[in-house]
């Protein structure tokens, strides 16, 4: 076995199986995110747009923007996360590139991402 | 103590049972043949010598095919000499050790041979901080690494004075590394924390009692 099958085989014995829907860059997502706190267990909900997916394998993340009161806000979720509860697609956009930096010089309208036309 | 001869395969990251994030090194540790015993009457102290990594025959010496054919095994790549090595898992000349002479959650020292960063400046090499400002008339003097002594006492730089050299490549110990998992039948570990060297490098395990 080559170096990247045992890390692998590593990644996936280490990790709990769990079902996400398959999303990329310039989807419109929103994250169920367990908080913790004290002994209280809590999920929170962050929606908003992907900019990019980062990585591949246990090590994978994915990073999600949304505009918070005028003031843009960015969030990185490693994707193996045990606190992330699920995920859901609420749009699928139109885009060019996988990493959509450029829409953070954008605001308002210009902002805007297509939507892709599902059949 | 114990120890194995592995092989550094590359990092990952695992989450624990809190859900924390714990980045890991991935190890492949043994199997390791006990290729030569040395005792106090022969030898004037006591280890053992493990080797691990098939070699093929024609890139080996006689000597060392012999070597290794007295053991009952094939050609390996690297032999290392443990010394007072743990009666439990002290096994006979010839017999295999794998990764059963450690247990999940014990704390390992990891030696390897760090990553060689050919000839470096003292910032890098040493720490330095450079010269503070760029402006002020400052020119081209930005990571130099200043005076190395005074004048004519003592009319030479002390030994040791730390310059610009070659950096890296040093055999370089992790001690306290703490075993995540163990994976018997692929002969992996996977331990808490970063090594030294490239994958691909070797690495030599051990623990202390």
């Amino acid at each position: 076995m080559g170096k990247a099958e045992l890390i692998k085989f590593v990644e996936k014995e280490a990790s709990v199986a769990k079902e996400l829907p398959t999303f990329k860059a310039g989807d419109t997502i929103t994250v169920h995110y367990k908080i913790i706190e004290g002994t209280k267990e809590r999920i929170q909900q962050y929606q908003g747009v992907v900019i990019q997916r980062n990585s591949e394998g246990a090590t994978e993340t994915f990073t999600v923007r949304k505009i918070s009161g005028n003031i843009g806000v960015e969030r990185i979720f490693p994707i193996g996360s045990p606190f992330i509860d699920k995920i859901d697609v609420n749009k699928r956009g139109v885009v060019r590139r996988a990493r959509i930096y450029y829409i953070r010089g954008l605001r308002g309208k210009k902002a805007r991402i297509k939507e892709k036309r599902v059949r | 103590m114990s120890g194995l001869i592995g092989k550094k395969i590359g990092m990952t990251s695992i989450y624990d049972a809190s859900g924390k994030n714990i980045p890991c090194t991935v190890i492949e540790a043994g199997p390791c043949v006990i290729t030569q015993v040395r005792t106090i009457e022969n030898d004037g102290y006591e280890a053992i010598q493990l080797s691990y990594d098939e070699k093929k025959e024609k890139h080996t010496t006689k000597a060392l095919q012999k070597h290794f054919e007295k053991a009952g095994t094939t050609p390996k790549k690297i032999s290392y000499e443990f010394s007072r090595f743990d009666a439990e898992h002290r096994k006979k000349f010839g017999e295999v050790i794998g990764v059963d002479v450690f247990e999940e959650g014990e704390f390992i020292d990891v030696v390897g041979t760090s990553k060689g960063k050919g000839f470096q400046g003292v910032v890098k090499r040493h720490g330095f901080a450079g010269v503070g400002d760029a402006t002020h008339g400052q020119h081209n003097r930005l990571r130099a690494p200043g005076s190395v002594g005074a004048s004519s006492w003592p009319s030479r730089v002390f030994k040791g004075m730390r310059m610009a050299g070659r950096m890296g490549g040093d055999r370089v110990k992790m001690i306290n590394l703490q075993i995540i998992k163990i994976f018997p039948e692929k002969n992996l570990i996977v331990v808490k924390g970063s090594v030294p060297g490239a994958s691909g490098s070797y690495l030599i395990l051990e623990r202390w009692n």
